[in-house]
């Protein structure tokens, strides 16, 4: 097993290279200069740029500005936002929490639903139920997030005033944060009805994000359950006489899992591309609005930041996802 | 101990919420998070909104709702006759507010003036750059570093600012944002404690709101000032609820979780008047988009070819279009709530067969144009690219084909300036201190060629006009000096002026007293609202 974490480590470093290029070249193959767009129609005088410019240190040869970055990471230094002129990691951490808790809840209500909905239409597949569930996933993972959360709060917010319109808690609550998850902190705040304000504003920003997941999550169930419902040992498990509910829930539902985790873990790109969405329409202050925000901004060290450390977060996640899958499946690792 | 400071900071805030059960709290739904909370280091409106309007004043003001100077901290001020020598008079008893992180132990003096004026413009000073990459663009493209000479502090209450060059917007630019005054005091103690950066992220002023607390990209709190000098304000807290969107700022207005909101989309508006729970405020935006020829380039160099094409532009089709209402026909360019606004001047008629008639005349034939669209929506242009459209409709009836041309907004902002720019570029102008020269000097004066100037148009008669108008002192003869040059103007066409947008605010009907800005900031100081 050791070794197995120890292969899986190995492949990182090279990875984490590849990333710290890209989210490097990424920012500097955008078009137009920060000290342009800062400018705007006002314009500035070419001295001034030049001065500007070599002050953010972008006048440097490429291959310098990016081994002073190596150098910085390597002493834990993400650089410091042109705009806010705070550490770009202290940005990050202070918005993160918004963002994992927020993703958490979407990834959670996609697996409790998705799964169950996927069993069902395998174990019942050509049914109505099959018909009706999958061809609402198909729907699900088509619609564009954007127009679909307008459309919730337009609905549940606007006409049935069911939900808050948008943010994280009730202005009413001031609290100053302690975990940075609003859920925990409003009940640490011991405020009447905190808690409840901040499940209220969750409910619309998770079915948002959870919506194309759960739609993956359903569709990939049900076709890893339908092969495993065609192997030997379910028939023959069948063919014992076992009850219906222990062949699919014990033995078909633990081997169809292994690709569904791999699924679910795949999903953290898709959550954080989602959260770029969700979050500014529902004005959710994650690190998804940030890096919008930052982009629009030519705000390279935050961009690039942003970008290495979501990548980071992309690649622990699925080395998580890779151990997971070899507690699962044994075969795995003993390879 | 620092969770249990925390707590126990949370508890005291909840106690201080219970206690004020009957406070009144204006929730404004503001479209962006500040940069900072430091004005002078900032260009950008949402910044302005949630710092220099909040917790800070100037030594003048604009008046509420206009663009004529009234006074701030300072009670009078004389100009001396050469106008290089403004002598303020400062308000006294003036007290610092008092927040959690710091205490006042002395009233605003002459020192905070020096500091906030010099901590821009020495380098040598340690506040010059206090954070890391600080800059101080509008003092910058103000001229304030050459243009001030010397801050003479007379005694506690009087300071002389010493000019090298006469400068009439000399008062309107110190009603601007940037001049806004900070506490020397307050930066004295985070410069002791080591904590420089704190002066961008907890202002500390003389305004009429108290800064409380920012979440990041979620809201600001401000309390009202108690010890404000103008009086305490009729509401208790104010908040600001960032909402990025502007149609969930909209929904959020509807369902009462904000009162008050700034830029709502066009498609909109209707809606928002409909509701009998609202009321949708309106005013000229203090803008102009426009239309640049390159004067340099041929056949663009020619008055009446200029004057022709722009005869050939339907103006209200793109109003009706673009704007969707909520918009004006431009036909000077300057906006009509700004002093010095002609409005004898007739615009150029939409008239595509006279249009057709004068390019033949001019010797025009089969004109091939590049159009230049923005990139991006702006106060002043919703739609570049649609306007462009209807733009190349139009010049195809002339018989000018026009090919429309867009790139990244930087490069399009600097590729415009350049003098030998193939094309005609859409643009435009926000105003900074409603004085004309900040439009028809930045925008048209011989200096700007190159640069701001985007039809590259030096025309002596007229920046003669400009210049006597700069250094004149007396408003009155400033104005004249400017309706001539608009008549100029508009002889010579070196733009279309296209439109100047309508600005709406829309606000619950329990909100009173909110005025709007011609300079677009958004102020709430004097506004309350009915429980």
């Amino acid at each position: 097993m050791l070794r197995f974490i120890f292969g899986k480590l190995a492949y990182l470093v090279p990875t984490f290279i590849g990333i710290t290029i890209v989210a490097f070249g990424f920012v500097r193959v955008l078009p137009g200069d920060p000290v342009l767009l800062m400018a705007g129609e006002r314009g500035i005088a070419p001295e001034r740029h030049a001065q500007l410019m070599a002050q953010f240190g972008f006048d440097r040869p490429l291959w310098q500005q990016y081994l002073d970055y190596l150098w910085r990471l390597a002493h834990g230094d993400f650089g410091t936002s042109l705009i806010t002129k705070k550490a770009v990691l202290t940005e990050f951490l202070t918005l993160f929490p918004a963002t994992v808790e927020l993703g958490l809840c979407a990834i959670i209500l996609a697996t409790l639903i998705g799964i169950p909905a996927g069993v069902l239409a395998a174990v019942k597949r050509g049914s109505w139920f099959d018909q009706i569930s999958m061809g609402t996933a198909l729907v699900g993972y088509s619609m564009p997030i954007f127009w679909w959360g307008l459309l919730l709060i337009i609905l549940f917010s606007g006409i049935l005033q069911w939900t808050p319109v948008s943010g994280r808690i009730s202005l009413l609550y001031f609290f100053p944060p302690v975990t940075g998850f609003m859920l925990i902190d409003s009940l640490l705040s011991g405020q009447k009805g905190a808690f409840a304000s901040a499940v209220s504003h969750l409910a619309l920003p998770t079915i948002v994000l959870a919506t194309i997941p759960l739609a993956v999550i359903a569709r990939q169930t049900r076709s890893a359950m339908l092969e495993v419902l065609g192997e030997d040992y379910v028939r023959t498990a069948r063919a014992k006489g076992l009850p219906v509910r222990r062949v699919v829930g014990l033995h078909a539902l633990r081997n169809a899992m292994i690709p569904v985790i791999t699924t679910i873990g795949l999903q953290i790109g898709v959550l954080i591309a989602g959260a770029i969405l969700t979050e500014t329409i529902f004005s959710w202050p994650g690190i998804g609005k940030w890096m919008i925000d930052s982009i629009f901004r030519r705000d390279y060290p935050a961009v690039q930041g942003g970008l290495l450390l979501i990548a980071i977060l992309v690649m622990v996640v699925n080395l998580i996802v890779d151990l997971l899958y070899g507690l699962i499946n044994p075969r795995i690792r003993h390879n | 101990m620092k969770l249990y400071k925390k707590m126990l900071a949370a508890t005291a805030l909840a106690v201080l919420m219970a206690g004020s059960a009957s406070a009144k709290t204006l929730v404004y739904c503001s479209p962006a998070s500040p940069e900072g909370f430091d004005p002078a280091a900032y260009t950008g409106g949402d910044t302005f909104d949630a710092s220099s309007r909040t917790a800070y004043n100037r030594l003048v003001e604009f008046k509420h709702g206009e663009t004529t100077i009234e006074p701030g901290l300072a009670e009078t001020w004389e100009v001396s006759e050469d106008g290089l020598e403004y002598t303020f008079h400062l308000r006294k008893g003036v007290k610092f507010q008092t927040t959690d992180f710091f205490t006042p132990t002395r009233e605003f003096n002459a020192d905070d003036v020096i500091f906030s004026f010099e901590r821009q413009s020495k380098k040598d000073d340690p506040w010059h750059a206090y954070t890391s990459g600080v800059s101080y663009e509008y003092f910058d493209s103000m001229e304030f570093p050459t243009l001030i000479k010397e801050i003479k502090r007379v005694d506690d209450h009087t300071v002389t600012f010493v000019l090298s060059r006469p400068e009439a917007p000399f008062l309107a630019d110190l009603a601007m944002d940037f001049a806004s005054i900070l506490s020397k005091e307050y930066a004295d103690k985070l410069q002791a404690d080591g904590k420089m950066d704190n002066l961008n992220q907890a202002p500390v002023g003389t305004g009429p709101f108290t800064f409380v607390a920012y979440q990041k990209d979620a809201v600001i709190r401000y309390k009202a000032n108690p010890d404000y000098w103008n009086g305490k304000q009729p509401i208790d807290d104010l908040v600001f609820a960032i909402t990025t969107d502007p149609a969930v700022r909209a929904q959020k207005l509807k369902a009462g979780e904000c009162h008050i909101m700034s830029y709502p989309a066009p498609a909109d508006i209707e809606g928002l008047k409909a509701d009998s729970n609202l009321k949708v405020d309106e005013q000229a935006g203090l803008n102009v988009a426009y239309f640049a020829y390159n004067t340099l380039k041929a056949p663009y160099d020619k008055p009446e070819v200029r004057k022709a094409l722009n005869m050939a532009i339907n103006k209200q089709a793109i109003i009706d279009a673009v704007f969707q209402g909520s918009g004006q026909v431009a036909k000077n360019p300057i906006p009509p709530t700004m002093w010095g606004y002609n409005d004898a001047i007739k615009d150029d008629p939409y008239d595509p067969e006279a249009a057709k008639k004068m390019l033949e005349e001019a010797g025009v034939k089969d004109l091939k144009m590049k159009l230049w669209a923005m990139p991006v929506s702006r106060p002043y242009m919703p739609n570049a690219r649609r306007t462009a459209e209807l733009m190349q409709s139009d010049f195809a009836k002339v018989g000018v084909q026009a090919e429309i041309v867009s790139m990244e907004w930087g490069e399009y902002l600097k590729k415009s300036s350049d003098k030998d720019r193939d094309g005609s570029v859409i643009l435009g102008w926000t105003g900074d201190n409603g004085d004309p020269d900040n439009f028809l000097g930045v925008l048209l004066g011989c200096a700007g060629v190159g640069n701001n100037n985007r039809a590259q148009w030096c025309y002596q008669p007229f920046e003669d006009l400009i210049q006597k108008a700069k250094v004149a002192s007396n408003q009155e003869e400033r104005a004249k000096l400017y309706e001539e040059a608009q008549v100029i103007f508009k002889e010579q066409a070196p733009w279309a002026t296209l439109a100047h947008s309508t600005v709406f605010m829309p606000m619950s009907s329990k909100v009173s007293g909110y005025k709007m800005d011609p300079v677009g900031i958004h102020r709430f100081d004097g506004v309350d609202i009915a429980e």
